[in-house]
């Protein structure tokens, strides 16, 4: 489990990931050398998994996103593990979850205009491996975004 | 603004690893490197590039329970969205807020210390908010991310 200072550490580079070592050491009150070595420690034991760009998919001219509600015919063996692999394949597919709930997986899907996904959910989505039933949220505004654990 | 392959590459790299450099990815891609520099410039002011993620293990920091939650209010047009959206972003467990169109109003992901913890938030939280009619909750197993139609 994580101490006071680690949790500050995470707490504020959460917040900023570009924030260097000695600018942690000075919001924190901890010492540079402190801060380098929890960060490396927190990173060695897979607490800190990396970094990744964000991007704006509207800004790339995907102003559509969708996000569809799988549920799989479940008499089917190998019914996650077809469907996984093919919905992967998916291009415009940006995020896959899966669940234990009357859901079981998600599809966050991407496209650059009505048109276009509805050519993706004929040609792409429809055509995916044991289906039973599928819905469609698409998404009208992203209130809260920023993804950060309330540390 | 019109991207060619090389911008592409840059973007799924940095999705991939946004801490590489400009340096690591001129010797990566064989470009050279204030052309990396101008290009990663050029895709953050055109708000391609909205910032960066910190990824870490929500289980080994104590988080064990990811939910997303549908939500339907229930008296629509006596609630004030303004209102709902304020009290529920200001939810701390309350990672992301989408409104939707569809099924539900509202999708939430929730992160929690456990499933206890979850129905504390759920219980006390959630479903006192303001116009809260039918909420359905799914468990997350698993998550991947991928790099879309780039």
């Amino acid at each position: 489990m994580l101490d006071d200072a680690s949790r500050a550490i995470l707490r504020h580079l959460q917040g900023d990931p570009t924030l260097t070592v000695p600018e942690i050491a000075q919001i924190t009150g901890l010492s540079t050398g402190k801060v380098a070595r929890r960060i490396d420690r927190m990173t060695e034991d897979g607490v800190i998994k990396g970094q990744r760009a964000v991007l704006d998919w509207a800004a790339l001219g995907f102003t559509v996103q969708v996000s569809l509600r799988v549920t799989l015919d479940k008499t089917q063996a190998r019914a996650f593990d077809d469907f996984m692999v093919a919905a992967r394949s998916v291009a415009e597919v940006i995020e896959l979850q899966t669940f234990l709930g009357r859901v079981d997986v998600r599809l966050s899907l991407v496209a650059r205009d009505l048109q276009h996904y509805q050519q993706v959910y004929r040609d792409q989505i429809l055509t995916l491996p044991h289906i039973a039933d599928i819905e469609a949220l698409m998404t009208v505004a992203a209130v809260k975004s920023d993804r950060v654990l309330p540390l | 603004m019109t991207l060619d392959e090389t911008d592409y590459e840059i973007l799924r790299q940095l999705q991939r690893d946004a801490t590489q450099t400009a340096s690591k990815l001129s010797r990566k891609m064989d470009i050279g490197q204030p052309a990396v520099w101008r290009r990663i410039k050029r895709l953050q002011d055109a708000g391609i590039i909205a910032g960066r993620e910190l990824i870490l293990d929500a289980e080994k920091v104590g988080f064990g329970v990811t939910v997303f939650l549908g939500i339907k209010l229930a008296a629509k047009g006596r609630v004030s969205l303004e209102d709902f959206e304020r009290t529920v972003g200001a939810i701390p467990e309350v990672q992301t807020v989408e409104h939707v169109l569809g099924l539900y109003d509202y999708r939430l992901r929730v992160v929690a210390r456990d499933l206890a913890d979850f129905e504390r938030v759920l219980r006390r939280r959630i479903m006192g908010l303001p116009g809260v009619g039918n909420v359905e909750a799914n468990v997350l197993l698993s998550e991947e991310r991928l790099s879309g139609p780039i």
